[in-house]
């Protein structure tokens, strides 16, 4: 059984621009974070001996542009928390000895489009059978179909999900690498351009370039490396449906129910020990099903907990300090982006710092409520 | 006839039944042997139990609207602002599809509004299983 901090972070880094990047293909966007990460970490590519991404990039094409010999690899893509579980996958492997260090990235064209790949279902697919024919556009369409019945299950309003994009743009006023930084109001984001009601584009996630990549290690080896270890108390993960329709409950993520608290469990901690928390915004209602799915708040009781500032700077429970996929940046699979912010968190060196946080947890998405991810860090070792 | 460009099903061996009803003005789900329970999409076993022991049969096409969002921009086949739906069938399954004979608007639109099928073809292939008002409203 892996134990709780058995695995610590050892190397991160994101590209090292972020926005628009039309100077870099998909595939150097990669390379370009993972250079980036081996540095933090004092490491040369010859020292990784395991390597994960997502798809469409497989491990073998970054393990060949890098110069890495892998005897593991990982390349599950399960959408935009692929992320976390390739942590997950990663620890277990180094427990079990397959690997010493992996090097994990992420790099997507998402805005500026080089050498990304459209996916578009495929027509006998079932996605292309039975949601395709009815007007689905990325996933703007599709993501908030559940959220009109969330608002009537639980009497959230307009104003309530337009202040998640309000809270978030205060975080990301104080970073200055995010991309949207001048404050807004809620009426600021209730007369911004509908996109797909009920939400309007300041609801809706950016779309950037950019990418980042993380080395995992044994926590034993973790001295010696040149920034403060962060160390993997606790994982989960899951799956639900891939089509959105066949959500079980439209209030509720099943694979979110499944892998935050699996994530928690393992880590042996209290919610209330949680100083710092990420919940991937691909749109403004996932704060609100994370904050329930994973028991910070009851059912229907997280826009009210979010509206009374507890998620805020200087509220109980930071979240989303980067300013998250609203107003950070948000390539077309953003977990990697929270994880980045989590273990930016940990050492004590994010642009947002939360004074004193020894816990953050990290709660990804993956494709339209599909999947799950959740890693539980610290900068304590159990 | 709808209009051309919308993306067009191509079925499969496990879900050509479906879409022969559909053509031929009929809404069939499937059963499961084991528990009796309605199931969607189409395939021949039951995603309750794993038995293959489950039946096609045809649903009453009654429904009521689960969820939607209204699209405001422009996709092939379809005019702005348009709802995406996700209806709630009678027999427990729930569904993707358009609600048509119906303004595109909230106000029209409200949620567990009773709803019938509207088979609509898309062309000689393949027919649409979309959703209107009820007769006799809410």
């Amino acid at each position: 059984m892996l134990g709780r901090g058995e695995i610590a972070i050892v190397g991160a880094a994101e590209t090292t621009q972020l926005g628009a990047i039309p100077g870099m293909s998909q595939i150097m966007l990669h390379a370009d974070a993972a250079l980036n990460a081996m540095a933090d970490a004092g490491l040369k590519p010859s020292d990784i001996d395991g390597v994960a991404c997502v798809g469409p990039m497989m491990p073998q094409q970054i393990a060949h542009y890098l110069g890495i010999t892998p005897k593991w690899v990982d390349g599950t893509g399960v959408g935009g928390c692929s992320f976390m579980l390739h942590v997950r996958h990663a620890a277990a492997a180094i427990h079990a000895g397959y690997a010493n260090t992996i090097l994990i990235t992420h790099g997507e064209s998402g805005k500026s489009r080089i050498n990304a790949t459209p996916r578009p279902p495929e027509p006998e697919s079932l996605n292309g059978q039975f949601e395709a024919p009815f007007g689905p556009f990325g996933p703007p369409t599709l993501f908030p179909i559940p959220v009109l019945r969330y608002m009537k299950t639980h009497g959230v309003t307009h104003e309530d999900l337009a202040t998640v994009a309000v809270v978030q743009r205060e975080w990301a006023g104080k970073n200055p690498r995010a991309m949207f930084r001048d404050p807004i109001t809620v009426d600021d984001v209730l007369n911004s351009r509908m996109i797909a009601y009920p939400f309007r584009i300041l609801q809706c996630c950016l779309v950037t370039d950019g990418g980042g990549a993380l080395i995992l290690t044994k926590s034993d080896r973790a001295k010696d490396f040149p920034t403060r270890p962060v160390y993997i108390l606790g994982t989960g993960e899951s799956v639900e449906t891939n089509m959105v329709s066949q959500m079980a409950d439209f209030t509720s993520s099943r694979a979110f129910r499944v892998a935050g608290p699996t994530a928690i469990e393992a880590a042996g901690i209290d919610r209330k020990d949680v100083d710092h928390l990420m919940i991937y915004d691909a749109f403004a209602h996932l704060p609100l099903y994370g904050l329930e799915d994973l028991g910070f708040c009851k059912p229907g009781e997280a826009a009210g907990f979010i509206r009374e500032g507890n998620t805020r700077p200087g509220g109980k429970l930071p979240l989303n300090t980067n300013g998250g996929g609203l107003s950070y940046t948000h390539t077309g699979m953003y977990g990697m982006f929270a994880l980045q912010e989590s273990v930016r968190q940990m050492r004590g060196t994010a642009p947002a710092q939360v004074p004193g946080a020894k816990i953050s947890v990290c709660h990804g998405v993956g494709g339209m409520f599909s999947a799950s991810g959740t890693i539980v860090f610290s900068n304590e070792r159990p | 006839m709808l209009a051309p460009g919308r993306a067009k099903p191509k079925p499969t061996p496990e879900t050509k039944h479906f879409w022969d009803g559909c053509k031929q003005g009929k809404l069939l789900l499937q059963r499961c042997g084991d528990t009796g329970k309605a199931y969607f999409p189409p395939r021949p076993f039951s995603p309750y139990t794993g038995t293959r022991n489950v039946s096609v049969f045809e649903a009453s096409g009654r429904a009521t609207l689960h969820s939607y969002v209204i699209h405001h921009r422009p996709v092939p086949g379809f005019t702005p602002p348009y709802a995406i739906a996700v209806v709630e069938l009678e027999e427990g399954p729930r569904m993707m599809t358009n609600i048509v004979e119906c303004e595109q608007t909230p106000e029209a639109l409200q949620l567990d509004m009773r709803l019938e099928i509207a088979f609509t073809p898309m062309d000689e292939e393949i027919t649409l299983p979309l959703f209107r008002p009820a007769k006799g409203g809410r």
